[in-house]
């Protein structure tokens, strides 16, 4: 009987590659809490936490241990429903973007060719989008739901700052695309083996790019979403407990993703830099393994830059947010977009 | 039963059942989360028949910048059940006659449409991936796709002049200065 037409090794491979790169992102995203509150130390002269473990390591387990122990409030009149959801739908939308970024080139494990990429999609960079913009509902369903008026001006505030910048976005990530020739992720990757870095080409492309990203992960100078003196707290002020775990969770696993597509993108992805790695004649695991290393190098390094920026640029104001995505970086990135064609257009001829 | 099979099934009866229940939910913002599902069963159906442009396009357009739109107006108006005006009996009847009318129009008009000759492909045919549309968008479709494209150009203009505040007499001092910033 021929019940189910599936291939249930493919299907194994992929969920084992799943369940790996998940856990990876949430670990990852752990510890840059941590190297969060220590870079800050050491850019404050200060010592950073140094109690749980040695060098203080074990501090965002002690984090984690302390949130799911609080007290769980949800505010009696609110949309339970929606409540839950808004947390859940920030967590699940950082992680789904995931599926697309080649970490490496293939494993070839019990005679099969194994590729460190979950889904190598046709359309690699516009699924990255459609997730990035449905990145805005976690935000303001939560908002909404908490019925607090300082809840929902932040949500309002936060969906308004990403649509805006997605757009410049968008724009400065056409110029790549030209270059690439593809939306592949693969593809794009391995264009940027065989003729350089985009970042060469594109300098200010990934300029505009890198003030995106930070603002679609509300970063500071972006985070306006969750200023303080204005807004008590931003959109999850009523949360407590995981909820609020989640959502704060999701900003680092947004920054660990985002710094991955920006090394994809702009720096090469798993490309050892400066060598010619496939004439050293080495296993092509061993390979695999060492451009995952690099990628993830080049990751913790924009992680790096991330809280060095939060660390020492002050939030800027509302409508120089709005004046700096309408006026500043869409125009630039339309030029950036332009002249990309044009130069190309001519070196052809 | 292939895989695109079950699919397919599954997708389908999600979408008719989140467009249900766009029109059954009581709360609108409720409306506006089913619409969001129906959206992505539509691009799920879009999948199967291996259209992934169209898909994400979909998901990018309507379900990531429309219904964002909608949530905020939504959520601005603060709908509460207390402001609500009572509907008559009557009007809903009228709704419901008028909807009936559309629906026999729509499939009174595909009943005789070329459906062996255009039956769908699941999981085969590739007009769908982004280098085939492209290609058919900017040579033979390349006029409608431009006029298109000035069309919603206009509408962008139109917005941004709707959008400005007209300047009556008394306070045109005022609007004069914000608007030289």
């Amino acid at each position: 009987m021929h019940l189910l037409s599936i291939d249930w090794w493919f299907l194994l491979e992929k969920l084992v590659l799943i369940m790996v790169i998940i856990s990876l992102s949430l670990v990852i995203a752990m510890y840059t809490t941590y190297a969060e509150r220590k870079v800050a130390a050491w850019l404050q002269d200060r010592r950073g936490p140094n109690r749980a473990g040695p060098w203080g390591i074990l501090q965002p387990l002690a984090d984690g241990g302390k949130l799911f122990f609080k007290e769980e409030i949800i505010p009696l009149v609110s949309s339970k429903f929606l409540f839950i959801l808004g947390p859940s739908l920030a967590m699940i939308t950082a992680l789904l973007t995931s599926a697309v970024i080649p970490w490496g080139t293939s494993l070839h494990l019990f005679g099969r060719e194994m590729p460190l990429q979950i889904a190598d999609v046709n359309i690699g960079i516009l699924y990255i989008f459609g997730v990035v913009s449905l990145g805005v509902y976690g935000i303001m369903i939560g908002g909404w739901a908490s019925n607090n008026k300082f809840s929902l001006l932040a949500a309002i505030r936060a969906a308004s700052q990403m649509i805006s910048y997605e757009l410049a976005m968008g724009l400065a990530l056409i110029a790549v695309l030209m270059l690439a020739g593809s939306l592949q992720m693969s593809v794009i990757v391995q264009n940027q083996i065989d003729h350089g870095w985009h970042v060469i080409y594109q300098p200010l492309g990934f300029v505009i790019f890198f003030i995106c990203a930070l603002a679609e992960c509300n970063r500071t100078p972006f985070d306006l979403a969750e200023a303080e003196n204005e807004l008590n707290f931003g959109y999850h002020q009523e949360y407590s407990s995981m909820k609020l775990g989640f959502y704060l969770f999701a900003e680092y696993i947004n920054m660990f993703i985002s710094s991955a597509v920006m090394a994809t993108l702009f720096f090469g992805g798993y490309d050892i830099p400066f060598v010619n790695e496939a004439s050293w004649g080495i296993s092509p695991n061993l390979l695999a393994l060492i451009g995952f290393a690099v990628l993830m190098a080049k990751i913790f390094f924009f992680l790096f830059v991330f809280i060095w920026i939060r660390w020492t640029i002050p939030r800027f104001r509302y409508d120089q947010l709005m004046n700096l995505g309408w006026k500043g970086l869409i125009p630039l990135s339309l030029a950036n977009m332009v002249l990309t064609a044009v130069v190309m257009l001519i070196l052809k001829k | 039963m292939s895989i695109t099979l079950i699919l397919f099934w599954f997708l389908s009866v999600l979408a008719l059942f989140s467009a249900a229940m766009v029109v059954a939910s009581k709360n609108p913002v409720y409306s506006v989360l089913w619409l969001i599902l129906v959206f992505f069963a539509i691009s799920g159906h879009y999948l199967l028949l291996n259209a992934q442009f169209l898909a994400i396009v979909n998901i990018i357009v309507y379900a990531g910048a429309i219904m964002v739109l909608f949530l905020f107006v939504i959520m601005l108006m603060n709908l509460n059940k207390s402001n609500e005006p009572k509907r008559n009996k009557w009007l809903n009847l009228a709704g419901v006659l008028a909807g009936g009318c559309l629906l026999l129009v729509l499939v009174a008009a595909l009943k005789n449409a070329e459906t062996k000759a255009t039956l769908a492909e699941t999981g085969t045919g590739n007009i769908g991936l982004i280098e085939n549309l492209g290609k058919a968008l900017f040579t033979d479709y390349v006029v409608p796709f431009e006029i298109s494209s000035v069309l919603f150009l206009s509408a962008m203009v139109g917005a941004v002049v709707l959008g400005k505040k007209e300047s009556s007499p008394d306070t045109a001092g005022q609007s004069g200065k914000s608007s030289e910033k």
